[in-house]
């Protein structure tokens, strides 16, 4: 009998062009939480997605419990008792809980002794069964579309249980959750190690890994570069292994002097009584604002709401003393504001647009010639100055956004908006789904216009980020503003106090 | 990033494998002209043409649809309309079956003029439906679509209108160079004048690239400040006006006009418009490349006549070349996952 009970050897798998894995390999031990990690690109999905069978690998072996095995296809990976749930959830909204859970595999009954019938009763029994085993307790029958995140992840968790797995691999499981939710994540994580389930979690959050970690992986570049246990392992020394160089910084030195106030808003109200209300702050020039709180503070919510995406009941905008009234986001673009928005793929990449089109679309007026026709010489020195600037790795201006990675289309983001000269730049989650060195990059562009003068404003949910960043830290708590904390005096605690001011 | 240097046999089979269809019809078209003796005709050149110009100005309208994620189904219609409309007021005035008889005789060019107000008043109205009250561009203008059709027949009273002033028909029927010999009709010369302004606007003013960037991403485009309702507008006005000139030059063309003119063309350009690789998942066409597209479909219902196959199939192939083309289409955007 095999210490392991899935092993993964020689992993090798090619994309056109690209080597995505090279003799990659991963060990499971049974009962325990295998941490996998490295840079966005290092080939972790890729290594999951061949467990899973979603990917045939060119080289290498499988083996479950030391027998060497063939993985088909995702039906295939279930029926051997692996079970995955994906980084982006991919439920079905209008159906029920149960519908979603047993999607696919239906317990049927036989009408008249041989016509097949969805059994809804045993579903559902079923489902509340499988619930209350991932400590949830919400109606079987409800739609999933109602769901919180965390609670559809839940439903996914509780698919992959119900298929009665040994490995279940859960991809960024944390990466929308709130601190209470993680909690609850972790819970049933420690039941599932309890049932002996071996668990590849990954994850960016150095935090977590090393909290319930038991091995760690790193990978880096489709290589395997080793496997550690968690307890002998530190944050540096793990960064270290994934960029495969020392980052003796995580932030970059701040050089900006926050200056006059030039932005206030006040009295600011969403027209949903559920979301952000009375918000009163001021923002100085050069000034790195930070905003803290939990997932559901409705920061975005507010910050959409100022830039004219979101409608709101009452509040004023001003900027140096004069009232800015914005309808829409154009009216906001044309007074100098700028959001970078949380959602890249939802609503800041036009994925199948150049590069050339993606970062000169909201200041194409700077391009003209005659008045109406562009000038498409200076949109080619645009992008030709960004890339320079910022270190856009991109074969070249025409190239579709979409086959850049998500570093450099944020970059590219970022240049659409500094493109129009803006005073006051609002950044949602300007890091979310970044690798290490491409954070530190977007970091040293961030403390760069503050240094210059621009008013900053950081939605951030991770703490260090927020702490290592801003002058001041503005908390957000259930669509209230709880508090501000001092940049220099910022600490997790004081923060999550002010974050966690129910009602 | 090194560049590879390709011959021109390379580059040739690539333009051929891309562009299947294209290279199949082109060698239909050879092989055709070398069995039937008419098909190498300057008549049978310029027909082909002709017919092109028209569905390429409508195709060009229902373009900048498509690239937004949306479609226009009442297009066909509309050319009707405005065929009905352009030939009861281009009937001459001593005609005894004149349908309006207290209008005067009246200015052609005038009568473009009041084709384009049309056309606009029809396009705003799709707007306003699309973009005001948020009905899908596919329902919207099915709903309109009907409408139209409803009232083309009440102003025509259903009947075929004709006796039209000479000047209107011998005009767009017009050529430079003799009949019997090279000739080319004044229609291409519109469709090239149309086709030289749509490609400026797609590629080289604000309008284009907003169009452009709301079907890559219409959320993004609106957060990057382009004024989404504006834009969606104006794509939906222009194409009414592309239709209001299509069916004021093909009533001409065809020398009489009835509500039921331009049945189908909507589906003609939005065919011509995908196999010319136009993208249904929007953001994406060209003009040359819709140019190709309806060049082809047209090419295409020229060979099966000329190969007297029995019209009715012509439907048949017409289908299977769309749904070819697209899967064809398609293949270059999987194989590249």
């Amino acid at each position: 009998m095999s210490e392991y009970v899935l092993e993964m050897t020689g992993v090798c798998k090619s994309f056109p062009g690209v080597k995505a894995l090279d003799h990659a390999q991963l060990k499971l031990r049974p009962g325990k939480v295998h941490a996998l990690m490295g840079e966005n690109g290092a080939g972790k999905s890729t290594l999951m997605k061949c467990m899973f069978g979603i990917y045939k690998m060119d080289e290498g072996q499988i083996k479950i419990d030391g027998e060497p095995v063939v993985i088909q296809d995702p039906m295939d990976a279930l029926h051997k008792g692996i079970a995955m749930v994906h980084q982006e959830l991919q439920p079905i909204p209008a159906r029920t809980v149960g519908e979603n859970i047993f999607l696919g595999r239906y317990p049927l009954k036989k009408l008249f002794g041989f016509i097949p019938f969805i059994d809804h009763k045993k579903m559902y029994a079923d489902t509340a069964e499988l619930l209350k085993k991932v400590r949830m307790n919400f109606d079987p029958k409800q739609k999933v579309g109602e769901l919180s995140v965390s609670q559809m992840q839940s439903v996914e968790i509780a698919k992959a249980v119900s298929a009665n797995c040994r490995v279940l691999i859960l991809d960024e499981p944390t990466s929308s959750l709130t601190s209470n939710e993680v909690e609850a994540l972790f819970r049933i994580i420690e039941d599932l190690k309890a049932e002996n389930v071996a668990i590849v979690y990954i994850s960016h959050k150095m935090d977590e890994i090393l909290r319930i970690g038991d091995d760690v992986t790193i990978m880096r570049d489709g290589k395997y570069i080793g496997t550690w246990e968690a307890k002998d392992l530190t944050v540096d020394k793990i960064i270290t292994q994934m960029v495969g160089r020392e980052l003796t910084n995580l932030y970059p030195p701040r050089e900006n002097v926050p200056g006059e106030v030039v932005f206030e808003v006040k009295d600011f109200t969403s027209i949903n009584p559920r979301s952000f209300r009375d918000i009163n702050f001021q923002l100085r020039k050069g000034e790195i604002l930070g905003v803290g709180g939990l997932v559901g503070a409705q920061r975005t919510e507010l910050m959409e709401g100022i830039f004219g995406i979101r409608s709101h009941s009452k509040g004023q905008i001003f900027y140096k003393g004069k009232e800015m009234k914005i309808a829409r986001p154009k009216d906001a673009i044309d007074q100098g504001i700028a959001l970078l928005t949380e959602d890249r793929r939802g609503s800041g990449i036009m994925g199948v647009l150049s590069v050339a089109d993606n970062i000169s679309i909201s200041s194409l007026n700077n391009y003209l010639d005659a008045g109406f026709l562009i000038n498409s010489k200076k949109v080619e020195n645009l992008v030709q100055e960004n890339v320079k600037k910022m270190n856009i790795k991109t074969p070249s201006s025409k190239t579709q956004i979409k086959s850049l990675s998500g570093g450099n289309q944020q970059k590219v983001l970022i240049g659409r908006w500094l493109a129009n000269a803006p005073d006051v730049l609002i950044l949602d989650e300007p890091t979310r789904g970044i690798d290490v060195g491409a954070k530190y990059e977007i970091y040293c562009i961030i403390a760069e216009l503050a240094k210059a003068g621009k008013s900053i404003i950081m939605i951030s949910s991770e703490m260090s980020e927020l702490i290592g960043m801003s002058d001041r830290i503005m908390v957000m708590c259930d669509g209230r503003l709880t508090g501000f904390v001092d940049g220099k005096e910022a600490t997790q605690e004081n923060i999550m106090a002010y974050a966690t001011q129910f009602e | 990033m090194e560049v590879k240097k390709e011959n021109f046999a390379q580059k040739f089979v690539k333009l051929v494998t891309r562009n299947p269809i294209v290279f199949l019809l082109l060698i239909a078209a050879v092989v055709v002209g070398c069995i039937k003796d008419n098909f190498f005709s300057w008549a049978n050149l310029s027909n082909l043409i002709s017919n092109t110009a028209v569905r390429f100005l409508i195709a060009l309208g229902v373009s900048g649809c498509l690239i937004t994620k949306g479609t226009d189904l009442s297009a066909g219609r509309q050319v009707g309309f405005a065929a009905v409309i352009a030939g009861i007021l281009c009937q001459r005035g001593d005609y005894t079956g004149r349908l309006w008889k207290t209008v005067p005789e009246m200015n052609i060019f005038l009568v473009l003029l009041i084709c384009i107000v049309i056309g606009f008043i029809w396009g705003a109205v799709n707007g306003v439906i699309i973009t005001k009250l948020h009905v899908p561009p596919f329902i919207a203008t099915l709903g309109t679509q009907t409408i139209i059709y409803g009232i083309s027949l009440v102003i025509s009273d259903a009947q075929p209108i004709g006796g039209f002033q000479k000047i209107y028909t011998q005009l767009i029927n017009g050529r430079i160079g003799s009949p019997r010999s090279f000739h080319l009709p004044y229609l291409l010369f519109v469709a090239l004048v149309f086709g030289i302004i749509f490609w400026v606007i797609y590629n080289k003013t604000r309008f284009g690239k907003y169009m452009y960037a709301i079907g890559g991403n219409e959320v993004a485009a609106e957060v990057s400040g382009v004024n989404t309702t504006r834009t969606l507008m104006r794509i939906y006005i222009t194409a009414g006006i592309m239709y209001a000139i299509a069916g004021y030059l093909l009533a001409a063309k065809s020398g009489g006009a009835s509500a039921s003119l331009g049945q189908g063309y909507e589906l003609e350009a939005i065919a011509g418009c995908t196999i010319g690789g136009v993208s249904t998942t929007g953001g994406i066409g060209t003009v040359p490349g819709i140019l190709i597209g309806v060049l082809v479909f047209e090419l295409l219902k020229i060979i099966t006549q000329f190969l007297g196959i029995n019209p009715y199939y012509n439907y048949v192939v017409q289908g299977l070349v769309i749904v070819l083309a697209v899967a064809l289409d398609i293949r270059k955007y999987i194989a590249k996952k």
